[in-house]
């Protein structure tokens, strides 16, 4: 084992991990952040924390994991590269540790450009695939990225995002490699909704053997209406939703829609877990966490392992 | 070339407003080029300036002139012919040649006409857009000729991110992405392998994260 990490227990032992996340909220109330984590307790073996997603200033990623540690359960931290030079990231990384978060996430992050903040400027000195270099390099090496020694280096089990339906599609597995060859443990895709798609993008990983080096979580997200169907489809960037989604959404009463969108769900992990290389799955119940344990239970991922 | 744009009117009234007699200066180079501040331009501003000036019932005499480069001492130093005529300078050049003006003329005040804005190339007609940031250590030869760092919305160095669409950015439907470029070309090329090695962190100390920077010539310089 690399790491304390429960998401890296779960993997050696075979099973399939189950995430989740909590976006920290826009003010500084700490109960905002127990109650959205306290309805996952049981159900996940780690919780994402975003890291000012979408660029809008929440509750910082780091604190709101500590929140979530202090609560007995196992947050995973985000980190992006637009809001923090390599100074701040490492620094951010041994703080994380220190308070017994071992699980994290290397990130680009969405750009400045589509937050509250579109003024202010972006930072970039790594991209995530350096980040996790950094990382990796902290850990194994027990060395800064400047090449001093770590007294005490944190052993951070790294993860990162891999988008399948991002263009250009045919460099989508050679980036994933990218980011193996810089270390990465584990991978959490954007929301799967384009199943084909993904499968042709998961047998590329295999064809490369990749899904031997990194766990791959495919992302869920249950929608909620058919209007957010079409949202996803027309407004999100590199997100990939079939015109029969929208349509079997579209395709029930209102008030019938939210459950449409949970059989899709269900209906989706049951596919997605007999694909070759799938190690689990990363569910982002957007603005609807209290749904998650209900999925993961329908989706027959229960009872979570304990270690 | 350095780009530049005009500033708007209203601000540069504003700066010139305390003072009735000002030195107009244009570059003959870059700003000439990008059609901000040539010749022609100083020419359009000076006579903008004046009217503008007569609305209000005063007067503004321009001292009309533009150099064959704004940010060459060499050149500068021509305006010691002018420079005691005048209460003000308004220069049309990129903020090299406006700096060149206040360094040469210290106890005269210099106001810039333009806002530089970037190093690029021409698309089309009327149409420029960036090429470089200046990094110092140019890593060109490893994107297949398309810079990154210049046109890459988060200068990533091992991209594109999870928003490349259709060949754009995800900042913009307008914005090309680059690492769509970079990958388009590196196949023209038969360099696909070439994506494969990651490239790892920059460093930033030849660039402008490294403090003002100097160039000195050993074999030039006196
Ligand atoms: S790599 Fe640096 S020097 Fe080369 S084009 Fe880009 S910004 Fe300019
Ligand atoms: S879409 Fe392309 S250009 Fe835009 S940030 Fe991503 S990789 Fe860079």
């Amino acid at each position: 084992m690399k790491t304390d990490s429960v998401v890296e227990k779960v993997l050696k032992s075979g099973q399939l991990v189950v995430t989740s996340e909590c976006g920290p909220p826009r003010g500084a109330n700490p109960d905002k952040v127990r109650e959205k984590a306290e309805m996952l307790r049981g159900y996940v073996d780690g919780v994402n924390v975003t890291d000012n997603q979408t660029a809008m200033v929440r509750m910082s990623s780091l604190s709101a994991c500590i929140i979530i540690k202090q609560m007995g359960m196992d947050p995973i931290l985000q980190m992006v590269c637009r809001d923090r030079n390599r100074l701040a990231m490492q620094s951010e990384v041994l703080g994380a540790y220190a308070h017994g978060i071992n699980t994290m996430l290397c990130l680009s992050g969405d750009h400045i450009h589509f937050g509250d903040h579109p003024m202010a400027t972006n930072v970039y000195d790594l991209d995530s695939v350096q980040a996790i270099q950094m990382v990796k390099k902290m850990r194994d090496e027990g060395k800064f990225q400047g090449g001093a020694d770590i007294d005490t280096p944190p052993k951070m089990f790294i993860g990162a995002a891999a988008n399948p339906f991002a263009d250009p599609f045919e460099l989508r597995v050679a980036r994933l490699a990218k980011k193996v060859k810089a270390g990465v443990d584990f991978i959490q895709t954007q929301c799967i909704y384009n199943m084909e798609k993904f499968e042709t993008w998961m047998k590329g990983v295999c064809e490369r053997g990749l899904h031997k080096q990194v766990a791959i979580l495919p992302g869920i997200t249950p929608m909620k209406t058919v209007g957010m169907a079409k949202y996803m489809k027309n407004r999100v960037p590199g997100m990939d939703v079939p015109d029969e989604i929208v349509k079997r959404m579209g395709g029930v009463p209102k008030e019938q829609q939210a459950e449409e969108g949970m059989k899709i769900a269900v209906e989706q992990i049951q596919r997605l877990r007999e694909v070759e290389g799938v190690a689990g799955f990363h569910i982002m119940a957007i603005e609807w966490e209290q749904k998650v344990p209900e999925l993961v239970e329908r989706a027959g991922l229960l009872p979570r392992p304990k270690f | 070339m350095i780009t530049a744009e005009r500033k708007p009117m209203e601000e540069i009234l504003e700066c010139i407003n305390p003072y009735n007699r000002i030195l107009l200066v244009g570059c003959n180079e870059c700003v000439t080029v990008c059609a901000a501040g040539g010749r022609k331009e100083v020419g359009l501003l000076s006579t903008a300036l004046q009217m503008a000036f007569m609305k209000e019932g005063r007067t503004l005499e321009v001292k009309e002139i533009t150099l064959e480069r704004q940010c060459d001492p060499e050149y500068v130093e021509e305006l010691i012919t002018y420079i005691d005529q005048v209460e003000a300078v308004l220069s049309m050049a990129c903020g090299c040649g406006v700096q060149e003006i206040a360094r040469r003329y210290a106890t005269k005040p210099v106001f810039p006409a333009v806002n530089t804005k970037f190093m690029g190339a021409s698309e089309r007609q009327g149409v420029w857009s960036e090429r470089c940031r200046g990094c110092g250590d140019c890593l060109l030869g490893l994107t297949g000729g398309i810079c990154p760092i210049a046109r890459c919305s988060k200068r990533l160095m091992n991209g594109p991110c999870g928003g490349s669409t259709k060949g754009k950015c995800e900042i913009s439907p307008d914005v090309d992405c680059a690492w769509n470029l970079i990958w388009e070309r590196l196949k023209a090329l038969g360099l696909e392998k070439k994506y494969e090695e990651i490239m790892v962190a920059k460093d930033w100390r030849p660039s402008w994260h490294g403090g003002p920077r100097r160039i000195i010539r050993e074999d030039m310089a006196e």
